[in-house]
């Protein structure tokens, strides 16, 4: 990207055009002491010196890399990154979020953001996936858009889950507050009922129903039934998921879900430090005119030569103004390519790989932990790569032991659930060798003793 | 040039009304502006009762979206279901397969006879 800098000439004539002198009459209307506040920076350093600077401060953090053995899941999981995803990311072709509007000559990130569309309506079971959104708690909320602008704002209420992500839960409040949406469900129900459980607070007026899977907790349901029973009352349901675990379970387009939301990251995308991620947004063929997002289409030019194009674009905001569904049409281009080229390197056979080890590591993990003295499961029910270990003091006092193993410990509960105090969500991935289990164990194990 | 068949009744916003069946749909003149038409959704719903302006239905083509405002109002005795599954029906059959709703007891709102309507298009065409 070129930087156009401003030559002393060209702001004067900018000046001149505006009809004021100088710099200092142009920001009249600021506060003098707030217009060239003095900035207390050190002085300049040469390259060398800011780069020791950096790296000490670089340095400070502790990684998963090397530094940490980490347990720490709870919506961003550490996989594997096969190493031709970096290579292709950086390519300078492929920079930009942005979804491109001129198919002559964007044939490349086109046909990548079809092909990342096409593996997420696979994994998923749906029929079409949008360009992707933020991250899975952002794709989320334009569920709730959807649902609502399905019923023409006649169905005001949003159900979700008691174990749908908490920090989800909060973004679909934030998001969806001007537009009228009420949300119901809570944090506090009891979560040891079966999901059917909250079935109850379906009515008439619900527009859309949230459950995750894995639930937050990494439990497994099968909602074929819970999602029937929503039908029933009219409701649309979205199932928030899980990506690898998709490898390994029936897919919520199996289960009959009108829409299949959820985070990317697991698919090629580091933690990095929470973000940036992906999110992916899939639905049927009857909802996609009220679907957010971009769409990328395949057709053929006019050489009879396939082509890529956007698809669909009168339902977006900036043609259909007020009445579009969403104002969100911003893609995350780059991470959704990433997403795109990991599930291409993997193949079929290597991500339900990838969740089998996950699978098996998790369950090796909880039966160990489980007969720890002092250690409890919390629940009994079938679970993927993460489950809710009960301790014996406060979560936090046993992460921060942990901590000095150099182990990251677990996602402290209590935070978001009062009624699980001492209580630790614990992952597992193809990352975890056996040792570093036997180790979570070990020191687990000090803790009780102390 | 557009169609304008001269037994229907026009609104300024270029949907027709037909005083003899009761049904309201857009004009040929609307089909050609908002140009190939891929979606359809009709908001109204059988036995409901509508003021003449209200917007009944919304219309997507592969470069513009609109709303369609009916010119008349009355109870809806009918909504053709069919159109969702055809929207091309609209570019092809504007004044016949792809009505939208069907009133009864109307009464038409701001409308104008063929002659006017015809007149209404072409100066906008400058």
């Amino acid at each position: 990207m070129t930087y156009i800098p401003i030559s002393p000439k060209e702001r004067d004539a900018m000046l001149a055009t505006v009809g004021v002198k100088s710099l200092d009459d142009l920001f009249e209307a600021v506060p003098a002491k707030h217009r060239f506040p003095k900035l207390n920076l050190p002085p300049a350093l040469t390259e060398m010196e800011a780069q020791a600077e950096l790296a000490d401060v670089a340095n400070a953090n502790e990684n998963v890399r090397g530094d940490l053995v980490s347990f720490l899941g709870a919506g961003m999981y550490h996989h594997y990154i096969p190493s031709v995803i970096d290579h292709m990311l950086r390519r300078g072709e492929f920079y930009t979020a942005y979804t491109p509007y001129q198919p002559e000559i964007s044939q490349g990130t086109l046909q990548a953001i079809f092909e990342y569309q096409s593996l997420m309506s696979a994994l998923t079971g749906m029929d079409v996936s949008n360009a992707s959104h933020y991250d899975g708690a952002t794709a989320t909320a334009e569920a709730v858009s959807l649902a609502y602008a399905q019923f023409r704002g006649k169905r005001k209420k949003v159900v979700m889950s008691p174990s749908l992500h908490p920090q989800y839960r909060a973004v679909v409040n934030t998001y969806e507050q001007g537009l009228g949406v009420e949300t119901a469900g809570d944090t506090e129900s009891n979560l040891n009922l079966s999901p059917e459980a909250f079935v109850s607070q379906v009515d008439e007026d619900t527009c859309l129903v949230i459950v995750q899977y894995p639930d937050f907790f990494g439990r497994v349901y099968d909602y074929t039934k819970l999602i029937e029973a929503a039908h029933a009352k009219g409701a649309l349901v979205c199932v928030v998921a899980n990506p690898t675990a998709l490898a390994m379970f029936k897919t919520p387009g199996e289960m009959g879900a009108d829409i299949v939301v959820g985070d990317g990251q697991p698919l090629g995308i580091p933690m990095w430090f929470g973000g940036p991620s992906v999110g992916f947004f899939t639905t049927r063929k009857s909802y996609v005119h009220k679907m957010a997002g971009r769409l990328i289409g395949e057709t053929v030019d006019n050489k009879g030569q396939r082509a890529y194009v956007l698809t669909l674009t009168a339902r977006e905001q900036h043609i259909k103004r007020e009445r579009a569904t969403s104002n969100i049409c911003t893609n995350q281009g780059l991470l959704a390519l990433a997403s795109a080229i990991y599930l291409s390197v993997l193949g079929k056979t290597g991500l339900a790989q990838v969740a089998n080890l996950c699978y098996q590591k998790a369950h090796y993990a909880a039966n160990t932990l489980g007969k720890l003295d002092g250690y409890k499961l919390k629940f009994n029910d079938t679970f993927f790569h993460e489950f809710v270990l009960e301790c014996p003091a406060p979560a936090e006092e046993v992460n921060a032991h942990l901590l000095e193993h150099g182990i990251l410990g677990g996602y402290d509960l209590s935070r978001d659930y009062p009624s699980l105090k001492n209580h630790l969500l614990i992952a597992v991935t193809e990352m975890n060798s056996k040792e570093e289990i036997d180790m979570l164990a070990e020191v687990l194990a000090e803790v009780h003793h102390e | 040039m557009s169609n304008t068949p001269s037994n229907l009744k026009y609104a300024k916003s270029d949907e027709w009304f037909d005083p003899a069946t009761g049904k309201v749909g857009i004009t040929d003149y609307a089909q050609n502006q908002l140009s190939d038409i891929v979606f359809i959704e009709i908001f109204v719903e059988t036995g409901e009762t509508i003021e003449a302006g209200k917007a009944i239905a919304s219309v997507e083509s592969v470069k513009a979206s609109a709303e369609i405002y009916s010119p008349a109002g009355g109870k809806v005795a009918a909504v053709n279901k069919d159109l969702a599954n055809k929207p091309e029906s609209l570019n092809s059959d504007p004044f016949g397969e792809a009505w939208m709703i069907q009133l009864e007891g109307a009464s038409t709102g701001d409308v104008m006879d063929a002659a006017a309507y015809e007149k209404h298009c072409e100066e906008r065409a400058h």
